[in-house]
């Protein structure tokens, strides 16, 4: 499987990181070196293995529908890079 | 007493308990030892005041007749990956940069809650992405060792836990807390001559530390000894309603039943492990580490674990793949660094996003382009690459092929071990394929960095307790580790039989101060 500098460009735009044309060039190569290395998995045989889902037995446990640490609103604020009236603030997103 | 920071844990708990010292002395000797360490660049924040506070309650503790905490008065490193309430927490990133949490990691809080204080933060790979500590923003960390001979070149300290491994072993701190995805508490520790155990998977709750891999993530001590490790371990274990998968089981004695009697008990040496191109003075220590665990009383046997090769490839697609989903929360939005171009690049790159549509209308919104110019200016090359790679092998179409794929052999990594533990009560191999590597050495190719971690990896993928005792030095006076690998919640089979090499490997080399 080849990554080319499109591919690369797709995929950060769904990971949310702005590159560059430069950076796409730069990373084409540098994916499908260690993509072509993990290629080596084809190799075992997993037809009648099932995928691991927790490494050690554990029961996910459920706790009582009750509020627990309920009313910060500030303390949640306090390292927001912008925030008004007691919200987070974004830029604007509908002209 | 002489100098102080030539103890341990141990040493400085109980001397601080039968008044040998106060707690004071303790804390002012080490903040001076930090103070004067800065070029090993091995601290993000120092954090003096914490630790002084923590010595004036055990002492005080101590003129009232009160009784002591389990690590009263004994001053730590935390590596930069817990969240410290107050305290800048950054993953050595320039995302979180000036991030000041306002709570606090369940390990570290039961640190505090023993009675022990805080030197300051460590510093580490960036999200503890990395094997060298050259990730970080704030600079490389520097392994106090060096090649003999004249050779001053900077030496790696192991990564991630870089700082906290640099940190011991220049005695700066008697102890520190580390994390392991991959070996990175581990490999640290072999590069610098110290000890490092990881334990069980959910021993240690991952609450309030910055997640990498959740799957994989386990918290752990460094320190320069085994007893100091299982001290440091009893005081971070314990069962967490905040982590869904926090065993909920109690935290045994493991101080108390150590022993370096290794009578009765079955060690594996797996053969896969004797990798092409292993240097022989790894072969030759692993040599040594069988004939010590025997002289401890233990019975070796060869043992297979087949599916060793395929575990670093199938760690680089479950690791970056939890990364890419786990770092998606760093968006510009609630905490961190956000990052906005402004009016003028907005309005092109919106244009560029309409030309580039079939409708002609922008796909992408300036809220968009803000997510996109934090995550770029907040994430280093190597994590960008990560979650670049899991964003890939989680993307559609290629979700089965890649990340079911490596589940699946994750479940015959973990069966080999099963297998092998049929048989066995431990495994002993070498920590690292080599001796710690100079900065720079393999920064440049991140397939030749990956492949540092070949024998650590196999047992984070199955979630089993390990650690790395020193046990011995290559021919450039550079540390080397064994490793011990144990059932899952055998840890004291692990500290046991890492107690019996310590005794018998007699490991007292250390770095000459140059710094």
């Amino acid at each position: 499987m080849s990554v080319d500098t499109a591919t690369v460009k797709k995929v950060a735009s769904l990971a949310r990181i702005a590159i560059s044309d430069a950076d796409a060039e730069r990373l084409a190569p540098e994916l499908n070196n260690i993509l072509g290395w993990i290629e080596q998995l084809g190799e075992v045989d997993t037809s009648s293995v099932e995928p691991m889902t927790a490494v050690i037995p554990n029961k996910l446990r459920l706790r009582e529908d009750v509020v627990t640490e309920g009313n910060q609103r500030d303390a949640a604020l306090q390292n927001a890079p912008q925030g008004e009236h007691g919200f987070f603030t974004v830029p604007k997103v509908v002209e | 007493m002489s100098d102080i920071t030539e103890l341990g844990v141990a040493e400085l708990r109980d001397g601080i308990r039968t008044g040998k010292f106060s707690a004071r002395e303790v804390a002012d000797a080490f903040i001076v030892k930090v103070s004067q360490g800065k070029a090993l660049n091995a601290f993000i924040v120092e954090t003096p005041e914490h630790a002084l506070a923590a010595a004036k309650a055990a002492d005080e503790a101590i003129a009232k007749g009160e009784p002591l905490k389990p690590l009263s008065g004994v001053p730590l490193g935390m590596k930069d990956l817990f969240a410290t309430k107050g305290v800048q927490t950054t993953a050595a990133s320039h995302m979180l940069e000036g991030f000041k949490p306002v709570y606090e990691s369940t390990v570290s809080q039961k640190l505090w809650d023993a009675g022990a204080g805080m030197l300051g933060k460590l510093n580490l790979d960036q999200f503890a992405m990395g094997s060298s500590n050259e990730t970080s923003y704030f600079g490389n960390v520097i392994s106090p060792w060096r090649r003999g001979g004249g050779d001053n070149a900077p030496l790696a300290p192991g990564g991630s836990s870089g700082g906290s491994s640099s940190a011991i072993s220049a005695r700066l701190v008697p102890g520190a807390t580390g994390t392991d995805t991959g070996g990175s508490i581990r490999q640290p520790a072999a590069f610098t001559g110290i000890a490092g155990i990881k334990p069980t998977y959910g021993r240690c709750s991952r609450y309030g530390i910055v997640a990498f891999a959740s799957s994989l993530d386990q918290a752990g001590p460094m320190a320069r000894d085994v007893k100091d490790c299982a001290i440091l371990l009893e005081n971070m274990a314990g069962f967490d309603p905040k982590d869904s998968t926090s065993l909920n089981l109690p935290v045994p004695n493991w101080e108390e039943a150590l022993s370096g009697d290794l009578t009765g008990k079955k060690i594996g040496i797996p053969a896969e492990y004797l990798i092409d191109g292993t240097p022989t003075e790894i072969a030759k220590l692993w040599e040594a580490g069988i004939a010590w665990v025997k002289d401890a009383g233990a019975e070796v046997i060869e043992v297979s674990l087949p599916h060793t090769k395929y575990a670093l490839p199938t760690y680089y697609i479950i690791a970056p793949a939890e990364a890419s989903s786990n770092l998606a929360r760093y968006d510009g939005v609630r905490y961190g660094l956000r990052e906005l171009p402004n009016d003028a690049e907005i309005s092109r790159l919106l244009a560029a996003s309409a030309a580039s549509s079939s409708s002609g209308k922008p796909t992408k919104t300036a809220l968009d382009l803000m997510y996109e110019a934090t995550r770029a200016a907040g994430f280093g090359p190597e994590v960008q690459r990560r979650i670049l790679i899991g964003t890939y092998v989680l993307s559609a179409g290629f979700y089965d092929a890649y990340f079911t794929k490596a589940q699946k052999v994750r479940t015959l990594i973990a069966q080999d071990f099963e297998n092998a533990f049929s048989v066995c009560d431990l495994l002993l191999t070498p920590t690292a394929p080599s001796s710690a590597f100079a900065l720079g050495e393999k920064s440049a190719d991140p397939l030749a960095m990956y492949l540092n971690d070949v024998f650590t990896v196999p047992a984070s993928l199955a979630g089993l307790p390990a650690m790395s005792v020193p046990a011995g030095l290559d021919a450039g006076g550079l540390p080397l580790g064994l490793q011990i690998i144990g059932r899952p919640l055998d840890e004291q089979g692990v500290l046991n039989a890492g107690l019996a090499i310590e005794q018998r490997a007699g490991f007292a080399a250390r770095p000459e101060q140059w710094w």
